[in-house]
Formats: C-alpha cells, structure tokens, sequence
C-alpha cells in the first residue's frame, strides 16, 4: 500500500477520526431513512384491507421475471436498456457499498465470500458495473435534458416539470460512480491490474503522476463523499419517485396475479353483506388499499402508461400517470414528515375530477405497460363505485343504467322483443335459432347479450354467430327474453349492485337451462361471464370456436372474391389484452383463402382502444377527437382497406370513425363472424346457411 | 325548510313501446315500467338542495296503491327524509281537481313552507300544482327553472318564459312551484340506496285520517272524464335530401332558415 494512503476509518478529517465519523454519518442516515419510511407506512396501515398473502411461489416467480428479469423495460427500448443497465449495476454494487460503509468503521472487514478468487472476480464485475452505470446516467441526463421525450412532459394542469428531480438523482447516482472509482484509483495508482476501460482504470491513469499527497486527499475525500451521498440518496428515496427503488421488489410481490378479475368492493365481504356497508368503493385516500397505496408509492414516473392511454391521446382529461402521481402527492401532503396526519378529505373534486375517472374505458393499455404491475382499472372501478355510491353519476348514464334495472338493457327496449334478431325474413328460414324456456334443450347457450339483441346494425352479428354455430353442427339456443346484459360494463362503471342483480339473474337462467357450455361473439359478455360471474357453464368466445372448427377441418372457408381487399384485424381490448386471445382471429383470417391481411403498428397487447364498450356508449367525453377515428386512421396508415374486429362495440365504434374521417367508400368494418359466415363454404347436408353456395 | 314535494308514478316513456289497448279508451298497461315522473325527480333534488343549504326537511308524497311505494323509496333513498302515500279507494277514478283536494287535505295536516311539483306529469294535464295553490290561498308560480332562498320567508325564482327569456320573480312563503327540468342535475340513486330504505315504514293516511269527504273526490266527483285515447295519424314522413354534401348543407340552412330557425 502506498505509505500514507490509510484506510477511511484511520484517517481523520480535521479533529475527527474516520472511525467515529463513519460511525455516525451511517447511523444517522439509517435513523433518518427508519424514520421516513416509518411515516410513509401510516396511510397504508389506514388503508383498506387487501389479501395479497397468497401463493407465494406464483409470486416469487414473478419477482424473478418483472422486477429481476425487468421483463416489461424493453418495450420502451431506449430507456428499457438504460434502466436495467442502471438496475443490474444496483444490484452487483450492493455487496460494495455494503463493505464500503462497513470499511468506515473496520478496516479489515472483508464480506464473506469476496476475498480471493471471488473477490477479484467480484472486483472486476462491480468496476464494470460502475462504469455502466455512470454511461447510462449520463445517457439519461442528456435524454431528460437534450432530447426530452415527450411522456416525461408535465401539462400544466398537473404542476410543475419534474425533469429537475430527475436530474438531481442521476447526478447523485453519478457522483456515487466516480467517487467509488476515485476512492478505488487513488489507493490503486501503483500495485493493482484494473479492469481496461473502467472508470477506475481511467481514474488510475489519469493520477499515475498525481503526487502523493494528493493521492492521500483524494482517497479520504472520495470515501466521505460516497459516504455523504450514499447515505443522502438513501434518504432522498423515499421522498419522490424514487421510492420505486425501495419499494419495486414489493409492489410487485404483491401485484395482483388475478389481473382478469375486478377487486371486490370490500375485501373479506360477502354480496349478501354489501347492502350494510357504510361507505362504498373509494372517496377519501384511506378508502384505497394498502397495496394500491403501494402502488402510488411504487409509480416511477415513467410515463409509460399515459403514452399507450387512449384517452389520453385522444384528449380526454384523464392520464394513468397523474391518477397514482397526484395520489402520491396527496399522501406525502396530508401524511407529512412532521406533525400530524390531516386526512379523509373526498377525492373526487380534490384531486380529481369526475370526468377524469368517468374518461378511462377499462381498456388495460396503462396495466400492459406498466413495468412495476402498477394496478389502474381496480382503483377507477373503486373512484366510480364511491361516485356512484354517492348519487354523482352523469346524466347520460342515468337513464342506461335505471333501464338496465327496469327492463335489463340500457336501450329500455321490452324484454319479449329481446330475441326479435332471429325473426329476419331470410334468416329465419334457413337458420332457426331456438329459446331455452323449458321446453327446448341445447348442449351449448349462445349468449348474445344487450346490443346484439337490439341493435339494428349489430344484430347481424348475432345472426351471422347463429348461422356459423349451426353450419358447425352445434347443438345450441339462446335465453331470450330470460337473458339480462351481462352486466359487464355496469360493473366497471361502478353500478355493483345492479351487475350482481343482473349477474344473479343471468345465473339463475343458464343453470335452469341444462346447458353444457356458452358460446358468445361479445368479449365484455364472455369477459363477465368468464371472470365475473361463478358457477357457470364454461364460456367460449366465437373466435375460439372458429378457429377450432377450421383446424379440425370442419369449417372450409371460401377464397376471397376481391383480392384487391386488404384486411387488419384489431384486437378487442376484451378479447385481446385482458383475456389473451389474439391468434385464434388471426388464425381464422389466414385460413381464407388470398386474404391479404397486414397488422397495425398498434396491435395485439399494444392495441389501440376504439372508444369503449357497454355504457361507454351512451357517455358524453370531453374528448378533441373520437378513439374510433384515430385507430380508423391507424388501419389506413397501415394500408388496410378493411378492418375486422370480434367485438360489436368495436364494430359500432370503428364504423363512426370511418364517417367522421370521412372514409366512407374506402374503408370498410366487418366483424369476423360476418367475415366468416359469408365466407363458410356450404358442404354436405347441413346447407342450410341460406347463402350461395359455392364449393371450392 | 320544510318541504313537500308531490309525486306521480307514471309508465317510463323511455322504457316502454306505448300502444292503445284494444278498447282503445286507454294505453296497453301490461308489460309496462313505471318510475317516477321525471320533472317531480328533480323538485326533489332541488327540494334536497335548498334543505342541503338552508336545513329542514323534505317530505315527497303521492297518491295512489301500493304500486306506487316503489317512486317515494327511490326517493327516499336519493335523500328524502319521508315519503308519504296516500291511499284510499275512495280516491279512485279522481280527476285533477280531486287529487288537489287530496293534497289540500294532507298539506292542512302538516306545516310546509314550500310545495313542489313537477311542472307536468307526462300522462297529466300540469293541473294538479295550480289548483292545490288555489285552494290552499298559497301563491303559485309555475316552469320554475331556479330558486335561490332569500332571508324574510321569500324566494327569489326564475322562469322560462317562450323563446328562451327568463323572468326572475320574488315569491312569499309558503308557497307552491311547479319545476321544471333542467333546474338541476338529479343525482344517481342506485340500487343499493333503494335496498337500505326499503324497510321504513311508510305513512299510508286514508280520506277519513285526512278528514276528506269522500264526496269530493274519486270517480263520482269527478267533473272531467276521459271519453277517448287514440294516437294520431302519422305526419308526413321525414324529408330526406338527396344531394351532394355541399347541396344538403345549402338545402338545410335554407329549410331551417325558411322555419325561423336561424336569424
């Protein structure tokens, strides 16, 4: 060792000895930090109960792939690979800056495992990790500051720019870097081989000629520094977004595994029970539960979410990233570091708007994107059942919701009429759709829900299912004017009692029915009836039988007849984001043949929302531009001339939007049932589609 | 502020395919869905916001059977502190000067400040609120879109009056209005407020608790009698233009022009 370099805890700084100080500068940070996290951990202790205790295996496995595996980073490319440059050099440093504080008060202290061979493997590792590290700070810094991607933006309404925080803790992680090398280099100017390249290696060559007192400074200056900022950036965590450091691990072992399944609105409270609740769903911040607290906690700032948000991009006033960010500001605010708590103020009207929570489609983008499985539709569905709960519901969705209770659709329409799409003139000929109602039995229900029942233009979807569930040889009817809407978007709109009575009755009605099995060309329906409801036959949507029906050869589709077509398919939020399925439809247009079908820049689980399904319907936004015109947009750009989507509220959006773009005349929607059942191939006994029959 | 609100039950127009029943003296009444008739649901609201401001209670009655309890739950659970209803069979068959009688009845045996109705039933004549001011010597004003209370017993109140004008008047208490939609923006009630009043009891005084002579009121007092119910002959249908984009506009705008509709 050179003669004078000490180790920090003999050295001494003016009157101090290193040893009392790095006794104390780490005891203080550690106190300070204790008691941070300590008041940040009393809203969650306030907050509503939520099991997350369960399955620890799932759990552990998905600590290994989302937080360790940073599965999620590289969707966003750039920042993906800087972040888990940023993450992986965390982790290997850890194990340094563990023997760094402990060498302040032990000179000899070694980590066990890291002398020898490991520790000079381990020396080499954590060298490179700070030089990574420093490379990513930098190229983060001049992202934030040069470049300026625009999801780190902060619209005025939401305050002021958060880019200044940003920078203060890369230039934290920054000074970390280099004086860890520093501290390294200037003890190892003359004995020790470094790693070519590090910043230490180039820390060393620059000093090789640095007199020795210097040498000695720089030494003991470096380690103060590392100790000073080591023990301020712990303590900064807590304080902004960087809590995600501490708390990421946690969020997402306690992330939801069940994401397909709404919350219920209260934890270990039965249906029956609901009715004497005090207060429903969320109103003031202590409604939320802890975890979703977590969550507010756990929000890196990304922007992620606000990026793929359709409502965002369309104008309406909401953005996943403000609804945790201003939740988090509203925690740190009302639970201060000092004196105490001032909580239970309302929400809706603080620190948000009604429009704000009413704005969201449930459509699952922000969920998707989220690296740190941040949980959005369960604290929207909390907000609407607490407005909800509160008599504070828009005029617009009145009337749908009060006709939903009176007469089981939202258009008011008589229940004896519900069945009125079987009695087209030709379709009524060649495909009979029979009614459950005691007398006549089915193996399989088709399911067909409100809008399919009623309304003029998607009752041809209803009639091109039946006609392919026939042509497949399936043995099936429908409810009539027993079946209820599915009660699916009264759920997420925040209506729970009504969707358990509409849920309640539906249940009562396809048990009494004896069938086997449900078939139904509505994702919100299959959705409802796959995760919302219990005890009931296993569902199936259309597009799965489809492509089943094709694999096994049963189904023969014919070759398109104007090749000139060029198809896309847009995934349902539904179908495709909170259910997975996105190749059987895909898998059904590629067995036409000459289908010429391209994708979409956004499509499968990045599909773009098309405005949103059931009461979405009858909701006036305030919004610049409709969804359904820009995703129109999208399948022009695209090159596509038609679109097939597998969802009618898809249909009846997308079908606008090519009006209001003024497509008409070239761009055309279909859904795939219509696809299909125009395309099905009369074959054997069973022509009974009442199409033309053509044979390939 | 105590305030009484009269309700009517009435078929939802929203919700029902009204047809004439084959004796044509009357609509198709199976398969029908009642609620409340809408301009009574907001003089509720606006009864619980004037009490929200100023303290007090609000009271919604109607008249009428056991059907009709479903109306005054709603609007118990939206925020009503009780709901009253009236009931007797001598009261069947009453035309509108015989339902005000009956409410005269009831408002003698309380002490409201402030009557609301809605402006019209919509299977009503907008009678019942201007007779029931007359026989009470109460003044009345009716298609009231606003009501501000002022200190002194009065109430400031606007109007709609043709053509989009508001009057804004003063009016002394106690008094009756007849509200208008649009006055507010009813709040939600939704099923879970209706399951947690559905078991206070409601107060059902008969003619004789309500000391009313059964000869005034129900069928035999009865002095207008509906002799018919038919629906008319259809208009001529709409007109649809056909034309280009840019002729349909120029032809809309000289139709509506044509019809005053643009100055």
């Amino acid at each position: 060792m050179l003669e004078g370099i000490y180790s920090p805890a003999q050295a001494s700084y003016g009157p101090i000895p290193g040893r009392v100080l790095f006794s104390i500068i780490p005891l203080l940070g550690v106190a300070c930090f204790s008691y941070i996290v300590g008041k940040r951990i009393v809203p969650l202790l306030r907050g509503a109960a939520d099991s997350r205790l369960d399955h620890a295996a799932v759990r552990l496995m998905r600590v290994l792939r989302f937080w360790l595996g940073q599965w999620k980073q590289p969707r966003y490319w750039v920042a993906g690979v800087l972040h888990i440059v940023i993450f992986a050099g965390f982790l290997v440093l850890a194990a340094r800056s563990a023997s760094l504080v402990i060498m302040g008060v032990s000179e000899h202290w070694v980590l066990p495992g890291f002398s020898g061979t490991g520790g000079h493997w381990y020396g080499i590792a954590k060298d490179y990790a700070a030089t990574l590290v420093f490379l990513a700070v930098v190229i983060a810094a001049i992202r934030r500051l040069v470049f300026k991607p625009a999801r780190y933006a902060v619209p005025a309404r939401y305050g002021r720019s958060h880019t200044a925080e940003a920078i203060l803790v890369l230039a934290l992680i920054a000074i970390l870097m280099v004086s860890e090398s520093l501290f390294q280099a200037s003890q190892a100017v003359f004995q020790q081989e470094l790693p070519l390249l590090s910043l230490v290696w180039i820390f060393k060559n620059a000093l090789f000629s640095a007199p020795p007192r210097l040498l000695v400074e720089l030494h003991a200056g470096a380690y103060l520094v590392h100790e000073l900022t080591f023990f301020a950036f712990l303590c900064f965590l807590p304080l902004g977004k960087h809590f995600h450091v501490v708390t990421s691990l946690f969020n997402v072992y306690f992330a939801k595994l069940d994401r397909e399944a709404l919350k219920p609105v209260k934890w270990g409270i039965s249906d029956a029970q609901l009715e004497q609740v005090k207060s429903f769903g969320v109103t003031a911040f202590e409604d939320f539960t802890w975890k979703h607290m977590l969550d507010f906690y756990s929000c890196a700032d990304c922007g992620r979410c606000t990026d793929q948000c359709p409502a965002n991009s369309v104008g309406r006033p909401l953005s996943p990233r403000f609804i945790t960010i201003k939740a988090r500001d509203y925690a740190f605010q009302h639970y201060p570091m000092f004196g105490s708590a001032n909580n239970g103020t309302p929400l809706i009207g603080g620190i948000y708007s009604a429009d704000e929570i009413w704005s969201c489609t449930t459509c699952g983008a922000c969920e998707e994107e989220c690296p740190l499985l941040l949980e959005y539709i369960d604290k929207i569905v909390d907000l609407r059942r607490g407005m909800v709960d509160g008599g504070n519901v828009p005029q617009t969705l009145q009337k749908p919701l009060k006709a939903l209770e009176s007469r089981g659709n939202p258009y008011g329409k008589m229940e004896k009429k519900r069945a009125d799409w079987t009695k087209a003139k030709d379709f009524q000929t060649s495909c009979a759709v029979s009614i459950l109602d005691g007398k006549n039995g089915a193996e399989t229900l088709y399911f067909v829900d409100s809008i399919t029942s009623y309304d003029d233009r998607i009752q041809g979807i209803g009639r091109a299912t039946a006609k392919i569930l026939d042509h497949v040889g399936e043995n099936f009817a429908i409810l009539g004017a027993a079946e209820k809407d599915s009660g699916h978007d009264v759920r997420r709109f925040g209506e729970e009692m009504l969707f358990i009575a509409l849920r309640d009755h539906n249940v009562d009605a396809i048990k009494a029915s004896g069938v086997q099995r449900i078939v139904t060309a509505d994702p919100h329906a299959y959705h409802a009836l796959k995760h919302d409801y219990r005890d009931v036959p296993p569902v199936e949507h259309i597009s799965q039988v489809i492509a089943r029906e094709v694999k096994a050869g049963k189904l023969a589709l014919n070759k398109v007849e104007d090749d000139s077509k060029v198809y896309t398919y847009h995934d349902p939020c539904y179908l495709g984001r909170h259910n997975r399925i996105y190749d059987d439809p895909r898998d059904v247009l590629d067995a036409i043949p000459g289908l010429q079908r391209v994708e979409m820049s956004r499509c499968r689980d990045r599909s773009f929302c098309c405005g949103g399904g059931g009461l979405m319907l009858f909701y006036e936004p305030k919004e610049d531009q409709r969804m359904g015109v820009v995703r129109v947009r999208m399948a022009a750009e695209a090159g596509a001339n038609v679109i097939v989507t597998a969802c009618p509220f898809c249909m009846v959006n997308i079908e606008d939007g090519i009006k209001v773009a003024g497509l008409e005349g070239k761009m055309t929607a279909l859904d795939l049932t219509e696809l299909v059942a125009q395309q099905i191939t009369c074959d054997g006994p069973k022509a009974i589609c009442g199409q033309e029959c053509v044979r390939v | 502020m105590e305030i009484l609100v009269c309700a009517k039950r009435v078929p939802d127009t929203s919700e029902n395919e009204i047809e004439l029943n084959s004796a044509g003296n009357d609509i198709q009444r199976d398969d029908l869905v009642y609620s409340i008739n809408e301009s009574d649901n907001y003089a509720v609201e606006e009864a619980l916001q004037i009490t929200g401001k100023v303290g007090g209670h609000v009271t919604v009655v109607t008249v009428g059977g056991e059907d009709d309890e479903e109306i005054l739950r709603r609007e118990m659970a939206m925020g009503a502190n009780h709901g009253v209803l009236i009931s007797d069979d001598a009261f069947n068959g009453s035309d509108g000067k015989g339902i005000a009688t009956i409410l005269k009845a009831f408002v003698r045996k309380g002490n409201y400040d402030l009557i609301l109705t809605g402006v019209q039933a919509e299977d009503g004549a907008a009678q019942v609120g201007g007779m029931l001011a007359a026989m009470l010597d109460y003044p009345f004003a009716s298609l009231v879109n606003s009501i501000e209370v002022v200190d002194g017993g009065k109430l400031t109140i606007s109007r709609e009056i043709e053509g989009g004008n508001r009057e804004m008047s003063e009016i002394d208490l106690p008094c009756v209005l007849s509200i208008q939609t649009g006055i507010n923006e009813p709040r939600y009630v939704g099923m879970r407020g209706i399951r947690q009043v559905a078991s206070v009891p409601i107060p059902t005084p008969s003619a004789s608790e309500l000391e009313i002579d059964p000869a005034t009121v129900g069928r035999p007092a009865a002095k207008v009698k509906r002799v018919d119910y038919f629906v008319p002959a259809l208009g001529k249908g709409a007109e649809m233009l056909q034309g280009s984009r840019e002729e349909n506009v120029a032809k809309l705008i000289e139709l509506v022009a044509a019809k005053g509709g643009l100055k």
